[in-house]
């Protein structure tokens, strides 16, 4: 599959977002005397800013941006449509949650527990949005809604780490271990993924494709000299060296270099880490291989 | 209930692209606005069609067959594209089992597109919609139009008639009865979407000739049960 710049944003922008209300509600919740309110109204901000930039970057992937209102209808079977209404309802309870501690209004457990239900329900949604496609072997897999939740908590609790070595430096020896030890699972996890993906056989052949059971079948033509929507949005279009090189990317800034640095350089650390989840986005597209494509394999 | 399709010949089939050209000037000039065409006269021409024919070449040389393909929407029974369009813009009727995109709900999202394993749903540059076979909704039940002509505009025009039009739940329909008898079958089975459209196979064209055939063993002249003598020379009717 083509990688969808808009998407790679809007899911590691929401990720990071989600990961840091998760974290930030942990340290509520353990450690409420090395918090202090504005801390937590802070972090908020940080989380609107990140959720808010997600779902603008989302609107770049849309034909019709201004229709948008339009896919929360269909919530009952479609897991965008129910992203779509997970989002907002995620961004408006942490902008509560922000504002109560902000103003001291109280409640900001139950706000916070809230916040934490629609978190692990946006991520939910956001994975499903892949892994509810069964034609893409690749994504129709447990290990998506791992992947998308595991790395997306990291990258939060990385830049929880960064954040409190700013304003809560008691927490920020905890934060910057729980990120190392999360980024050693999501390793481990995101391994198994890639692991899994390089040994899928397609379900589908030429010869199912067509229906013509001759092991020998070339493609003459594809109907179109130009190219079409077929040719573009379903291959990547790159070399086999820019892919290697955005796996590299993807497992020194994702994983290593964070590994490295989280516990002394933590802001450095999310930075890289943020940059490497764009290349692991990027890659978790372009590693799916589209039954369709066995349709455009040549033309002479 | 009634579920119409499609069923392509592929033993009949010329690749001429009748239907390509027939589909892209009925759905250019309808209702719902012009399909994008980019450099139509350029090196690199580009642009939206809900049909496609496209050629391959099984065996291998000097035993080969050149097999042409055209791919449509196949108005899937249980079509993976309709449930994942968060607008609802996608959709299946009930009355008659097309698949259609409202144009004036869908977002462009790309996601119905995605979720088809056959890649016939494409999304126009210009209309900034997804758009695909409509199985010429805006045809078939035009009483306008004289009742041989309400069918879809590439089975109009396919020369040689490679292209069946009806319902596949009536068993005594014309798509039902090819799709029978002529061992009809479905694209990528493994992903059980059920499509409508049927593809019916390349088949051995040949027939037997039996002696008494060649002699006019039903000749008149031989109806009295004389003895059928090989050794005669032919009669002028015999030649005849
Ligand atoms: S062929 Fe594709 S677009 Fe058409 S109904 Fe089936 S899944 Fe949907
Ligand atoms: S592109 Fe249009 S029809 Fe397809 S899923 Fe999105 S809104 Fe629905
Ligand atoms: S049925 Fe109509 S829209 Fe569909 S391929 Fe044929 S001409 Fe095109």
């Amino acid at each position: 599959m083509r990688p969808a710049f808009s998407v790679l944003f809007l899911t590691t922008l929401i990720g990071a977002g989600q990961g840091l209300f998760l974290a930030l509600f942990m340290c509520e919740l353990l450690a409420p005397a090395s918090v202090s309110s504005n801390f937590l109204a802070g972090g908020s901000a940080i989380i609107l800013v990140l959720c808010s930039l997600g779902l603008i970057a989302s609107f770049f992937h849309l034909g019709h941006p201004e229709r948008a209102w339009r896919s929360a209808m269909m919530w009952r079977t479609s897991w965008l449509s129910r992203e779509v209404i997970a989002l907002p309802a995620f961004i408006a309870v942490d902008f509560a949650y922000g504002l109560a501690h902000w103003t001291g209004f109280g409640h900001t457990l139950l706000i916070g527990t809230v916040g934490v239900v629609m978190a692990v329900v946006l991520f939910i949604c956001t994975a499903m949005i892949y892994a509810a496609i069964k034609v893409l072997k690749e994504w129709s897999h447990p290990l998506t809604l791992v992947n998308f939740t595991l790395l997306g908590i990291t990258s939060g609790m990385t830049l929880a780490a960064a954040y409190a070595g700013f304003f809560a430096p008691d927490l920020t020896v905890p934060l910057s271990q729980a990120a190392f030890v999360l980024t050693v699972l999501a390793l481990l996890m995101r391994g198994a993924s890639l692991w899994r993906n390089a040994r899928l056989t397609p379900a589908s052949t030429l010869q199912s494709a067509i229906g013509i059971r001759h092991p020998r079948i070339v493609q003459k033509a594809q109907g179109a000299m130009g190219g079409s929507y077929n040719t573009r949005e379903y291959f990547h279009g790159k070399s086999i060296k820019f892919v290697r090189g955005v796996i590299v990317v993807m497992i020194l800034g994702v994983f290593v270099l964070p590994l490295v640095l989280v516990l002394t350089l933590p802001l450095l650390a999310f930075v890289l880490q943020y940059i490497g989840l764009l290349a692991e986005r990027w890659y978790f597209f372009a590693e799916a291989k589209h039954p369709q494509n066995l349709y455009y394999q040549g033309n002479s | 209930m009634t579920q119409l399709a499609l069923v392509i010949d592929l033993n009949v089939c010329v690749g001429c692209h009748a239907c390509v050209t027939n589909c892209k000037q009925w759905n250019t000039s309808g209702a719902a606005g012009a399909l994008t065409d980019f450099n139509p006269y350029e090196a690199e021409p580009n642009g939206t069609f809900f049909n496609r024919v496209q050629t391959f070449e099984v065996g291998t040389f000097p035993n080969t067959e050149t097999v042409h393909f055209p791919k449509s929407c196949l108005h899937c029974e249980d079509p993976p594209c309709v449930p994942v369009c968060p607008t609802g813009a996608s959709y299946k009727r009930k009355s008659d089992g097309i698949v259609l995109v409202d144009y004036d709900k869908c977002i462009g999202c790309k996601y119905c597109s995605w979720a088809c394993p056959y890649g016939v749903r494409e999304f126009d540059e210009q209309r900034r919609v997804m758009t695909k076979c409509t199985l010429c909704v805006d045809r078939i039940y035009d009483e306008k139009l004289p009742e041989a002509e309400r069918k879809p505009s590439c089975v109009l025009a396919c020369p040689p008639g490679a292209r069946l039009f009806g319902d596949v739940h009536d068993p005594e329909s014309v798509v039902s009865i090819a799709i029978r008898e002529r061992a009809g079958y479905a694209l990528m089975p493994e992903h059980a979407t059920q499509p409508a459209n049927h593809y019916l196979p390349r088949r051995k064209t040949g027939f037997t000739i039996r002696d008494d055939e060649l002699y006019r063993a039903d000749n008149p002249h031989k109806i009295d049960g004389a003895p059928f003598d090989r050794d005669l020379p032919p009669t002028n009717e015999e030649l005849n």
